[in-house]
């Protein structure tokens, strides 16, 4: 169990004050001067030295990200980096915390990772329904900006850096980096073409780094404490802490910071308080927020939390949104459901999410009731492999795997239900 | 010049050509929807998926990815065609497929490509989407139900036309394509999304349940209702042209045409003059063609015969015309009817030289007195693209709704002898300058225009509305005076040759002889009417405001006692005893050609260097109007098409009918 020393998020659960006082207390803004001056590749190095991955769900390698960034404007354009508060994914919850207990890590990490990637100033585009959230962040961003934290001469380290708050308004797909800049920009919130990458070109044409608020309030820490220290947890390749985020049928729902690769068990039976009705009870696990197939009990028990134990298991880590289903769970109308909504945010620009989110649905529906052929489940596999990896962005994706893991996983069950329900009209027909 | 492999074959491709461009080179059909080569990438269809090595180990959109050294394209594996069949299984499994009610039917890309690439039946038993029907004005009939969502309509709304009417509303399988507020698309350019349409979401109203394309004779033609000469296809069935299209030619209308060149055709069967008129008592009544000719002999006008050509007759016409006159010894020609009387001692003076291709390349575009966007829709497209490569546009003359960034300089023209420092500045930094003259500026700034092309160096362009305009001035269809001289010579026959807008009261005394199509404002006046052929109906060479010689061909017959225009002349001179020297249409080309050598050839012609200007020229004047009042309702065609009178009605005087009805 992660020790209390070496927690990041140390006011996760708002025991404390958010504000500008309380957090300096906690050690935020502390010399952050000192931080910046180390310089831009230094802070890049350090940062891949201790081994962090993107927290938004893909997982990729955050300082390798940032390199990729301009050293020098070649034409004139500035640098920018946005920052994902868009947290949408259903059983996600781990932002809404770092925001509303915490926003003076999120944005002293957002002026040290934006002088990093040389950018004149940070978006932080927040969720539209996060209003109490949104509130609590501007007014952190005006006490840092009062405090001269940011702005011009930003902690007095000669770089002037702003950071500016956007509210969405409540379309999952804004989640997306490139429909996020395109939303930015006021446009309709539909995911560009890549290449070219937002790095190259994204918000209003200039370079630009889209990172998750997670990633992004952990490096002032992971500066000042060093990259072996973040590094010192998890295995190989799954390096550091990380925000759990446990819902469902645990006795004790939370909101934990663990270090990456910690069974399952561990995270439930220490933190959660177990699962609903004790282990025997566990029927099957989401292990990563709503976009990630599904892993049954018996094989989810003993692995261990982080990117690629869960990779192995046809899963992934996603944004580490675990969602707990214990025996009582209809299953297939629990999958039904994830697939209404993936229909339902769809943003309709290229063919296959657009017709096939809507298909899937329609189809599971009739599956939760039986009312189907045994054919058609290999017909709705078949529809979500012409989806997955055929459209523009991961929506595509994310609506197919949820539905596959349970085709891979309990296809039993879907066999019962259309033979019971069959065989009830047979018997009314006779 | 990177090479790649496409199916095993190597090739080398253009730098930043796409993976599409790649395949389409190697001789691969890809299939696609979205895609346009004139329009950005949108790459939603997902239609033209390859296997593309390196990359990630699945299918790439090829429209949107760059073809890079050393790729490995494969457009015949499994992969692909398995992605194809899902992609399109996709497209339709919410398509209506009422193909059997559809208009795109027969030229529909879901047609064709579902029966090369789909997988021959549907496995989808849900019921299908709706969508409620929008409404796109006159023009454009919408079954929205039918719509795949290729979004091709609104990038050509954005990005060509320059006006945001057209876009999507709402998301996932609910998105819909509309218009703003569903009100009617307004600009001129707006059928094009009918032809840009892959589907039958958007076909045209006029022509809906008209007939199947396979039935159409297809005759290659040239529009006459402006002067760009847009290059169009007239479909006919038996006597009647249904629809015009446009064709490709990069150098005049890329594939564009405007709304009226599309829509007036149906103007072609309504108001025609398909008999001999001749006034007797003071009204029109039918007579023979017999005569007809003896009233003009009997009038024995000898020399004192005038030829009056009107805005959309093509160079033969003119030149039978001229011969005829030429035989009866009168040089009483012109072409300009409304009166203005430039000097066209030098062509390249009156001529649009920058090219429409060339214009886009312009820095800084001064506009003297066009509405362009009325006058020349297809050369406004050119000059947006310019802007949108950072040209500066300058216009002097009454306000117009541009399509692009644009400072109005006032309507007095006197504004060019002292140009303010914010346009001399644009002009003198400019690396290619253009001036455009519109026929509202010819008066009071041809001279001044002149002089400044010559001082900034820029490229000077008249633009003219007439299709006739640059032909008629070849063959010479300009008296000095213009047509003050023509009335000053009294003469006693008067031929109009189409010629509609041009005043008929100083000429009371004259016979006037109105050879046209339509009974419009020149029949009216006509003393006698010998019923003619329209453009539809002859064969005919145009020569566009850039000198851009171009030959368009018959597409339907005459009707009624109609006949081809130059046949008419021929007879003419018959019965007024004097010899034209042509006896065929092939004859009267030949005499043309040697006349005109120019006429002969397909192409730009050459009208040498600009005259030297005169640096002290003034320019003075005010343009308080434009010529064109309404945009649908310029030639006679037109005014007699019932599309273009409700278009007119609808699209231009709508809010006076919507204010008047409050």
């Amino acid at each position: 169990m992660l020790a209390d020393k070496d927690r990041i998020f140390t006011n996760l659960y708002g025991f404390q004050d958010w504000g500008l006082k309380a957090a300096q207390q906690r050690g935020d803004w502390d010399d952050t001067k000192s931080l910046i001056a180390r310089g831009q590749d230094s802070i890049i190095e350090e940062v891949k030295a201790s081994g962090l991955r993107g927290r938004g769900g893909a997982g990729f390698p955050t300082g390798l990200k940032w390199s990729f960034m301009p050293k020098e404007s070649k034409d004139g354009r500035p640098s920018f980096l946005v920052i994902n508060a868009d947290e949408s994914e259903p059983g996600s919850c781990k932002d809404r915390e770092i925001i509303r207990h915490d926003p003076h890590k999120l944005i002293e990490g957002a002026l040290v990772a934006g002088f990093a990637m040389r950018a004149r100033a940070a978006y932080v585009y927040i969720r539209g329904e996060y209003i109490r959230e949104a509130e609590t962040l501007q007014a952190a961003i005006d006490e840092a900006y009062d405090a001269g934290l940011i702005g011009k001469n930003a902690s007095k380290s000669g770089y002037d850096f702003d950071v500016f708050l956007h509210r969405g308004a409540g379309a999952y797909i804004c989640g997306e980096e490139t429909a996020m800049i395109e939303s930015l920009e006021g446009k309709k919130g539909q995911p560009r073409l890549k290449p070219p990458f937002p790095a190259g070109a994204g918000l209003y044409g200039c370079p630009t780094t889209v990172n998750n608020v997670e990633s992004i309030a952990v490096v002032p820490t992971i500066l000042r404490r060093g990259a072996s220290w973040f590094a010192s947890f998890g295995r190989e390749n799954n390096k550091g802490t990380k925000l759990f985020q446990i819902s469902g049928h645990v006795n004790k729902p939370c909101v934990v910071e663990e270090a990456l690769s910690i069974p399952f068990s561990e995270l439930i039976e220490k933190h959660c308080g177990g699962i609903r009705g004790g282990k025997d009870n566990l029927l099957a696990v989401i292990p990563g927020g709503s976009s990630v197939p599904l892993v049954p009990a018996e094989q989810i028990w003993d692995a261990p939390m982080d990117f690629d134990g869960l990779k192995d298991l046809g899963s992934g880590l996603g944004t580490a949104g675990v969602i707990v289903m214990d025996k009582s769970t209809d299953i297939v109308r629990a999958i039904s459901r994830l697939s209404y909504f993936y229909k339902h945010e769809s943003c309709g620009q290229c063919t296959p999410c657009r017709e096939g989110t809507g298909w899937m649905w329609r189809m599971m529906e009739r599956l939760r009731t039986g009312d189907a052929a045994i054919e058609e489940i290999d017909m709705l596999q078949q529809v979500t492999k012409q989806v997955e990896g055929h459209t523009i962005c991961a929506l595509g994706d994310a609506a197919a795997w949820p539905i596959q893991g349970l085709i891979r996983h309990f296809r039993p069950e879907l066999e019962r239900r259309i033979e019971e329900h069959n065989a009830k009209f047979a018997e009314a027909a006779e | 010049m990177p090479k790649v492999t496409v199916d095993g074959q190597e090739i080398e491709v253009p730098d930043g050509a796409t993976v599409l461009q790649a395949c389409e080179l190697a001789g691969k059909e890809i299939p696609r929807f979205c895609y346009h080569e004139r329009l950005s990438i949108a790459g939603n269809c997902r239609m033209c998926l390859v296997e593309v090595k390196p990359g990630p180990p699945k299918p790439q959109a090829s429209c949107a990815l760059p073809a890079t050294e050393g790729q490995e394209i494969r457009t015949d594996s499994q992969m692909v065609k398995t992605a194809r069949e899902g992609v399109m299984e996709f497209l339709l499994i919410n398509h209506p497929l009422d193909c059997p009610i559809c208009d795109q039917g027969g030229e529909c890309d879901l047609q064709d490509q579902s029966i090369t690439y789909g997988r021959g039946a549907t496995r989808y038993e849900e019921n299908k989407r709706a969508v409620t029907e929008k409404y796109m004005g006159p023009l454009i009939k919408t079954v929205m139900t039918r719509c795949i969502h290729c979004t091709r309509c609104v990038r050509f709304s954005e990005e060509i036309a320059g006006v945001d009417e057209i876009g999507a509303l709402y998301r996932g399988e609910d998105m819909q394509i509309t218009t703003y507020l569903e009100q009617a698309a307004e600009h001129e350019l707006s059928a094009n999304v009918i032809d840009l349409c892959p589907v039958g979401a958007l076909t045209s109203r006029p022509y809906a349940f008209e007939a199947r394309p396979w039935e159409l004779k297809k005759t290659l033609s040239i529009d006459v209702s402006d002067a760009v000469g847009s290059n169009i296809r007239l479909d006919s069935r038996g006597r009647e042209v249904m629809r015009a299209l446009p064709r490709i030619n990069d150098d005049v209308n890329e594939e564009w045409i405007s709304d009226k060149a599309r829509y007036q055709v149906d103007g072609l069967t309504k108001r025609r003059l398909d008999k001999v008129f001749m006034r007797k008592r003071g009204k029109l009544q039918p007579a023979s063609w017999d005569e007809a000719f003896k009233a003009i002999a009997k009038a024995k006008p000898g020399k004192s015969i005038a030829a009056v050509a009107g805005d959309m007759v093509d160079c033969e016409t003119m030149f039978a015309a001229k011969a005829l006159l030429k035989a009866c010894g009168s040089s009483l020609i012109e072409g300009r009817q409304t009166g203005m009387d430039y000097d066209v001692s030098n062509l390249a003076a009156v001529n649009f030289n920058s090219t429409f291709a060339g214009i886009e390349q312009a820095d800084a575009i001064l506009i003297v007195g066009s509405h362009v966007r009325w006058e020349a829709p297809l050369v406004n497209v050119r000059i947006r693209k310019a802007v949108k490569r950072g040209a500066k546009v300058f216009v002097v003359g009454p306000y117009w709704e541009t399509t692009y960034p644009a400072e109005f300089l006032g309507e007095e023209l006197g504004v060019l002898n002292k140009l303010p420092d914010a346009v001399a500045e644009a002009f003198k930094n400019a690396g290619k300058p253009a001036i455009i003259l519109g026929g509202a500026a010819l008066k009071g700034a041809h001279g001044k225009a002149l002089a400044l092309a010559h001082e900034f160096g820029a490229a000077f362009n008249v633009l003219h509305f007439s299709a006739a305009r640059m032909g008629g001035l070849m063959l010479g269809f300009a008296q000095k005076g213009g047509m003050k001289d023509i009335a000053a010579a009294k003469p006693k026959v008067v031929l109009s040759l189409g010629a509609d807008e041009m005043d008929f009261e100083p000429f009371a005394d004259a016979i006037k002889v109105y050879i046209g199509h339509h009974g419009d404002k020149g029949a009216h006046a006509a003393d006698i009417i010998l019923p003619a052929a329209s453009y539809a109906e002859k064969d005919g060479t145009y020569v566009n405001t850039e000198g851009r010689v171009q030959f368009a061909e018959k597409a339907v017959f005459a009707p009624g006692d109609a006949r081809e225009d130059w046949t008419i002349l021929r007879a003419l001179a018959d019965a007024l005893g004097v010899n034209v020297g042509f006896d065929s249409f092939a004859e009267l080309q030949a005499a043309m050609i040697a006349e005109v050598p120019a006429l002969g050839e397909e192409g730009l012609a050459d009208y040498g260097a600009l005259p030297k200007a005169d640096a002290k020229a003034k320019a003075e004047g005010t343009i308080s109007a434009y010529p064109i009042k309404d945009f649908y309702l310029t030639n006679p065609i037109a005014r007699a098409s019932e599309v273009m009178q409700r278009c007119s009605a609808e699209l231009l005087h709508g809010g006076d009918l919507a204010e008047a009805a409050e």
